[in-house]
């Protein structure tokens, strides 16, 4: 029986698709200057609603939250390889000031979005309670 | 009468992270590493082709020839099929994007796609938002449910309600997504072709 629960998916998504935009809309402008203020609109909505998330997280009682951290904690570890590697690029292709520090923060609100997204998913249809030996991601 | 003897078929053991396929991951986004930073065209070529070429013939395939058919299956079945197939894609998928997408910036910066005007760069526009979209599904809906279902199945008593539901969401995610890699095969051949 699935519990009725809050959107925490359907709004982990939708500031997953905010960053997303944003970063269409900056590499759709090149070679000219990225639109900041779009850009910082589209991070500020996206962190609101990733700050939105959290706490509707933190109001759920009876979850599975061994469960939730532990897919949390892999797939962020998982992600900062990929998170690593864009970031990478952004220097090496000499991007800076304030392009930068934007571009970087959308990544940070995707490395809490993308972990709490999946950490949901899966602790949804779990019984809450310690993590069970079968829970482990690897054997 | 002959004794029949009647075993059930036992579950497979589900490995959610195939370790094994682990070192291949980090051989393949080594050399992307080393591919960005020589910044040369034949090694980002290399990349974008093979990386590119591997996910859009998976997603087709995933979406419009095995979605189908394991949409036609008993549920038994599917999860069987499932438990062997989906930690294999946990780690494939990934893997692909990363190099497609991060070479491919790269070979568009190299030789200069970026700093054509538009309407030319419409093309270019066109493939960022096929991506995007596909990374929003992919990410947002698809990978979420593939996560969700190992864990089912690695249950002592899997409910094959929540497998059956979020199994449809994967096939139909999987579908969407091999539709839109028609357009990028569009796109792409277009921007080779300037």
């Amino acid at each position: 029986m699935v519990r009725k629960l809050p959107p925490v998916a359907q709004i982990a998504v939708l500031a997953m698709a905010l960053i997303v935009i944003g970063g269409i809309t900056l590499a759709s402008r090149l070679p000219h200057p990225a639109p900041l203020p779009v850009l910082i609109a589209l991070l500020a909505v996206a962190a609101v609603l990733v700050l939105a998330d959290i706490v509707l997280l933190t109001r759920l009682r009876d979850f599975a939250w061994p469960l939730f951290f532990q897919v949390a904690k892999w797939t962020l570890l998982a992600y900062a390889v990929m998170y690593g590697i864009l970031e990478f690029t952004f220097v090496y292709d000499h991007v800076t000031g304030s392009t930068l520090v934007v571009l970087t923060l959308m990544l940070v609100v995707f490395a809490v979005d993308i972990p709490l997204l999946f950490g949901f998913s899966v602790a949804r249809y779990a019984t809450p309670g310690p993590a069970k030996a079968d829970s482990k991601l690897t054997t | 009468m002959a004794d029949v003897l009647v075993t059930a078929p036992s579950r497979p053991k589900i490995q959610i992270v195939p370790v094994r396929g682990l070192p291949i991951v980090a051989v393949v986004v080594a050399g992307l590493v080393a591919t960005i930073a020589s910044n040369k065209l034949w090694p980002l070529e290399f990349y974008h082709v093979v990386g590119g070429g591997l996910w859009t013939a998976l997603d087709l395939f995933l979406g419009l020839v095995i979605g189908p058919i394991l949409a036609k299956m008993p549920v038994a079945a599917r999860t069987e099929f499932s438990a062997r197939f989906m930690p294999k894609m946990l780690l494939i998928m990934p893997t692909l994007v990363t190099m497609t997408l991060a070479s491919g910036w790269q070979l568009a910066r190299l030789v200069g796609n970026l700093e054509v005007g538009y309407p030319k760069h419409w093309w270019l526009t066109a493939s960022f938002i096929v991506v995007g979209v596909m990374a929003v599904i992919a990410i947002g809906i698809l990978e979420p449910a593939n996560i969700a279902v190992l864990f089912e199945m690695r249950k002592p008593a899997p409910d094959g309600e929540v497998i059956a539901k979020l199994m449809r969401r994967f096939i139909y995610t999987a579908g969407i997504t091999g539709l839109m890699q028609v357009a990028t095969l569009v796109i792409m051949t277009r921007l080779s072709s300037w």
